[in-house]
């Protein structure tokens, strides 16, 4: 009956810095994500979508409005924990969110915290190392693994708590392109897989081009939301918002603008080369 | 430089000194302290080498990996020897000026400095072959009956595994920064010990400032993860007694049973 994971409604949150100022991070958002949907949200640095992401954990807590997560209000403190449960967080550096010196033992981190039995918590940890392909690893001390691995481990720390929708606060951020692919390659296992919900922040176009959902954010609002091709075919749009395009639409939008009829909504090489 | 303080890392293996539980690694290591001070001859000494060395070829650490680690510790080591060996009254040896060696000070220099080694030893051998994860949750459990007067348990091993996560990424930070400042001109090397302490300013800054903001980001992390302190939290590997764990322990009582006939009747 229930299809909605994460509804947010007339979200504001507000901070004071410094200054004393109060700097409004988020300005009346609302939106609704799907069970099993994959969003990206995307805006550059200070768009308020990490304070979104945050939000969605209860790590911060609305000013005004509400925020539910399958059902919870996130203002209810006694929902916290579950909460926290349903969904999983994965923040953007890999050095700062593993806790234990050995993988397996960090991965167990989560659940551990649950009060979830020994045996159970075995299988768990054994299954999530397996999802993110690190099992050979599960005696290793995360400070020796490359940062693609580590956002890996981290990324089974999650899992290992049964979350239904996991929360990406730019996690590829601080990886080599190598590290990223690894970790790009994992969520969308995640997703078409194991039906997980993703709400994945990032700043990086091509992340971008396979969501089912795109949201853009600016000065914390929402001021575009569509599936890639709606989103990325506003080339004049995105780019007042400081945003890239992916580059073949970009080739396009230039090719266009030389007068050569192509469609706007090219988002990879493949389906370009067939119009071409 | 950094890479080479062997105290607190884990030696991964998988042998009977690696499988015992923690708490009775700890327990022993103890005792073994224990013993070392009970100890007043020499001849003692031969059982806790037999001991140490015994410890050393079941664990399969190389004895080289144990001994680097007592190079930081060397300066400690020389300074008890030369300090017993000047002030210790007896007969002269040799004289200079002031300063003189007596027979008893090098006996005691020796001796102290034979204590101090073993003692190095032999709790480096507890960490090298306990993994910090277990080592924290041996001295959580040890330290439980304590809970009730108020003492931390869970809080206090939570904070040394913390610790021990975090020591090789700040390290590694370190050499970042102090390249980092090098690059820039920044000397770590010259000058007198003043000079020297001043041009550490500049490389603990940012360190420090750094470690904040991990220690942020990471409490953050554990509490998305649903971390609310030790209550209702279970383990994945639940500590369990099995019959090398007596033995062991029974062996190390053997050892300070010695030790102590050593002392009083012999």
């Amino acid at each position: 009956m229930n299809n909605t994971m994460i509804k947010v409604d007339n979200l504001t949150y507000e901070y004071t810095n410094n200054e004393d100022k109060t700097n409004i991070a988020l300005d009346n958002v609302s939106l609704e994500i799907e069970k099993g949907e994959f969003v990206v949200v995307l805006g550059h640095n200070g768009s308020g979508k990490s304070t979104f992401a945050k939000h969605i954990n209860a790590l911060l807590l609305p000013t005004k409005g509400n925020i539910y997560v399958n059902g919870m209000n996130t203002q209810d403190e006694e929902k916290l924990w579950d909460i926290r449960q349903t969904a999983g967080m994965v923040f953007q550096n890999p050095d700062n969110q593993l806790v234990a010196t050995i993988v397996e033992e960090d991965v167990a981190f989560g659940p551990e915290n649950q009060g979830i039995e020994p045996k159970e918590i075995r299988r768990r940890v054994d299954r999530a190392l397996e999802i993110v392909e690190m099992t050979k690893y599960k005696e290793h001390a995360p400070h020796l693994l490359s940062g693609g691995q580590k956002q890996r481990i981290a990324i089974a720390g999650v899992l290992a708590m049964n979350p239904e929708c996991i929360v990406f606060d730019e996690p590829t951020a601080m990886l080599d392109p190598s590290g990223r692919i690894e970790v790009m390659n994992t969520i969308k296992k995640l997703n078409k897989e194991e039906g997980k919900t993703i709400v994945h922040i990032t700043h990086y176009m091509d992340e971008a081009v396979e969501a089912d959902r795109i949201i853009v954010m600016e000065e914390g609002k929402v001021v575009l939301e569509g599936t890639p091709k709606e989103v990325f075919s506003q080339v004049d749009k995105m780019k007042e918002y400081g945003l890239d395009i992916p580059q073949v639409t970009e080739l396009s939008y230039k090719l266009r603008s030389e007068g050569i009829e192509l469609p706007l909504d090219v988002l990879t090489v493949e389906e370009m080369v067939k119009l071409i | 430089m950094l890479k080479n303080i062997t105290i607190g890392q884990y030696f991964p293996g998988k042998t009977i000194i690696h499988k015992l539980d923690p708490r009775i690694k700890i327990l022993i290591t103890l005792l073994f302290i224990f013993s070392l001070f009970f100890i007043d001859s020499f001849t003692p000494y031969l059982f806790v080498v037999a001991f140490i060395l015994t410890s050393v070829g079941l664990s399969k650490v190389p004895l080289k990996f144990i001994l680097k680690g007592l190079k930081p510790l060397l300066i400690i080591i020389m300074i008890t020897f030369l300090i017993n060996a000047i002030l210790t009254p007896g007969e002269v040896l040799y004289r200079l000026g002031p300063v003189k060696i007596t027979i008893e000070g090098l006996r005691q220099a020796t001796f102290m400095a034979l204590r101090l080694i073993f003692l190095i030893v032999g709790t480096s051998l507890l960490t090298l072959t306990t993994s910090p994860i277990s080592l924290t949750d041996g001295i959580e459990k040890l330290l439980n009956p304590f809970k009730r007067i108020g003492l931390p348990a869970h809080e206090l091993a939570m904070m040394m595994t913390i610790a021990l996560r975090f020591i090789p990424t700040l390290l590694e930070e370190t050499d970042k920064i102090m390249k980092a400042q090098m690059a820039r001109g920044a000397d770590f090397e010259s000058g007198n010990i003043m000079n020297r302490a001043k041009s550490l300013v500049p490389l603990l800054v940012p360190l420090f400032i750094s470690a904040f903001r991990r220690a942020d980001e990471l409490a953050m992390a554990m509490e998305a993860r649903c971390y609310r302190g030790g209550d209702n939290r279970t383990r994945m590997k639940e500590l369990s007694l099995e019959i090398r764990d007596y033995l062991a322990l029974g062996i190390s009582f053997v050892l300070l049973g010695i030790i102590i006939l050593f002392r009083y009747f012999i």
